[in-house]
């Protein structure tokens, strides 16, 4: 546990570079500048199988590739630190507490798909983490790792860390990039895809902080090495993050694939107070909730997905059977509605009218047809919007209908709470 | 629409802040790309970003005032309206709200005399609620302007409001 992108966090002085290079830091970066062309690196990273960790798994290597295929320069890469999908904060230890890792994994991720600049996009509100971020480019600057003919090599590479401002759509990656150049971060259409028409309407990367902390223990140890841990299909380490009602929330870096069972229970340490399992988001806030007899899956993306979820993040809400469904889907649709950047309608109005309708429910004052008014207005936002912020919403509500409509109805039909604790707290 | 009492003067930056924006302008291929940051540097010059701050700003910049308010107006950290010195930001998302974050919220209701939203009346704090801020596995949370306060218990807010006195 925590052997490779945790395993600085508790060093003394885990955010100084010579801590970093004593440990061997930035040795990586070397041997893939000295040792491979960018193509190389290319190959490699998609011989790992490496998968972004942002939340939708793609094929990081495949990525690059795209970008580095199309002759418009100069390109970019972006790092996505904005961290805003509720139950998630993964990256937030190794912006804080080893950022050299982060720094190094940009640079040779910058080398391989041939950019110019990369700039980090961190959440406003990690203001902490962008100020060691700050700290720890300058040093690396001081040390030649950026700036002009980086190692002696013909590559030039800047960093540049960009602060957000509180807005959860602008991590999803072409918000990102209408924010970071100074707009209202409301999502584009896609195609053109960022690898071809990004920042600057010039070929992007987009990588999560914690595909980026991968890259340089790859180039380290090479690809096979990556690709020995856990399932075929999406190898490597991953992060866990676990809150709600269990006894030691926490990260927890894991061979991807540990089971939900383990994570729950072997790791963190089992469900408060001696209560019992009620319903697990094994994702983050906009991936399906799970019941306690879905808890024997693999946390991959393979096996998350044939149990009718999403690893997603990779952050694990848990909640105990004090807790009532409705009222944590109207909570979760509550962040939806806010958050939703207004640009197309179904996601716009589908999100206000769910908490219109969820409200009334959790009030006992809804009507027997308003489960399927739901269900209605989700299938009328399903695949219907500029970005996956839409289809995302409409999760904790199909999921909860389905897996708990007993409650549903018991709100509507006999106007009470299904649990029978304080209404005002556990509705939430 | 035309605001007509845009107050224009007494707006400036500092001289450190004008230089942090122009050194800033060399990070970016477009000087657009600075709108954010300037805002974030108004704010924190004029405390709150009101109408002539943001008319300031699109000066600075050279962009059309539209944009800037439009800016300004959809980020939930740029403040339009002015805000206590502290500002109390209660994450009520699932993972918080599951370990109590409403009995926090009305714990600090209480303690600060005012509703969520409200400022006290020798305007120290401001109380207002906020999603998830990446502190789920220490919940519950808050953030008073800068700075995260994690694991929160009753003791623990008067603990930490009287250090803010
Ligand atoms: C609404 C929404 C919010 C997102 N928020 C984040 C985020 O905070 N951090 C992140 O890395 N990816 C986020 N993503 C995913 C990004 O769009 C993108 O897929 C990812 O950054 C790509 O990096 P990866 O391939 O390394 O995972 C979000 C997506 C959506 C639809
Ligand atoms: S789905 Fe929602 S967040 Fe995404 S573009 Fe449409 S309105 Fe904006
Ligand atoms: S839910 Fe409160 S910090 Fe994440």
């Amino acid at each position: 546990m925590n052997d490779i992108l945790l395993k600085n966090i508790n060093k003394q002085n885990s955010t100084d570079i010579e801590t970093y290079l004593k440990d061997g830091g930035y040795k990586p970066l070397e041997k893939a500048l000295k040792e491979y062309t960018p193509k190389e690196v290319i190959d490699i990273v998609q011989k790992s199988g490496l998968r972004g960790r942002g939340g939708a798994g793609f094929p990081t290597g495949k990525k690059w590739e795209f970008a580095a295929a199309d002759k418009n320069t100069p390109r970019y890469l972006l790092c996505n630190a904005d961290e805003g999908e509720p139950g998630t904060y993964k990256d937030r230890p190794i912006i804080e507490k080893d950022p050299h890792q982060l720094i190094e994994g940009i640079i040779i991720s910058g080398y391989a798909i041939g950019a110019a600049a990369c700039y980090i996009y961190i959440r406003g509100e990690y203001v902490y983490g962008a100020d060691v971020l700050q700290k720890a480019i300058a040093q690396a600057y001081k040390k030649g790792f950026l700036g002009k003919k980086i190692l002696g090599k013909k590559f030039d590479f800047d960093l540049y860390v960009h602060k957000g401002a509180g807005a959860y759509v602008c991590g999803e990656e072409t918000a990102l990039i209408e924010s970071l150049e100074g707009k209202r971060g409301q999502s584009r259409i896609k195609p053109p895809f960022p690898v071809n028409v990004g920042v600057w309407n010039k070929p992007t990367v987009i990588n999560n902080v914690e595909t980026l902390a991968n890259v340089s223990h790859i180039i380290k140890n090479g690809p096979d090495w990556f690709k020995s841990m856990g399932p075929e299909k999406c190898p490597g380490p991953k992060i866990y993050s676990i809150s709600g009602h269990v006894n030691k929330p926490g990260n927890y870096e894991l061979i991807m694939g540990t089971s939900l069972k383990d994570l729950i229970y072997k790791y963190a340490g089992g469900i408060k107070d001696g209560k019992k399992l009620k319903a697990v988001i094994p994702g983050g806030a906009s991936t399906p909730v799970l019941k306690p007899e879905h808890i024997e899956v693999n946390m991959d993306y393979e096996s998350v997905g044939a149990v009718g979820s999403m690893l997603g993040s990779g952050a694990i809400m848990v909640m105990d059977e004090t807790v009532c469904m409705v009222g944590v889907t109207r909570r979760l649709l509550k962040f939806f509605a806010h958050e939703s950047c207004g640009k197309c309608s179904p996601c716009r109005e589908g999100t206000h009218w769910l908490v219109q309708i969820l409200d009334r429910i959790v009030n006992n004052e809804g009507k027997t047809e308003d489960i399927d008014l739901m269900l209605d207005i989700c299938d009328n936002m399903r695949g219907k919007t500029f970005c996956p912020l839409g289809d995302g919403a409409i999760n904790p509500v199909l999921s909860t209908i389905k897996h708990f409509r007993d409650e549903y109805l018991i709100h509507i039909e006999e106007k009470r709470c299904p649990v029978n604790y304080p209404h005002s707290e556990y509705c939430l | 629409m035309e605001d007509t009492n845009i107050e224009k003067k007494g707006y400036a930056f500092s001289k450190e802040g004008m230089n942090i924006l122009k050194e800033m302008m060399k990070d970016y291929p477009s000087s657009d790309a600075l709108l954010l940051p300037a805002l974030y540097i108004a704010q924190e010059e004029f405390g709150h970003l009101d109408s002539g701050a943001l008319q300031y700003v699109a000066d600075v910049l050279k962009v059309p005032r539209s944009k800037v308010f439009g800016v300004a107006t959809y980020y939930t950290m740029y403040k339009t309206k002015p805000t206590g010195k502290h500002l109390v930001q209660v994450c009520t998302n699932l993972s918080c709200s599951l370990l109590g974050a409403d009995h926090i919220l009305k714990y600090l209701e209480n303690k600060l005399g005012i509703k969520v939203g409200e400022t006290t009346h020798d305007k120290k704090f401001t109380l207002i609620t906020v999603e998830c801020l990446g502190s789920c596995g220490t919940a519950p949370m808050m953030q008073v302007n800068d700075t995260y306060y994690e694991n929160l218990t009753e003791e623990g807010i008067d603990r930490i409001l009287e250090g803010l006195k």
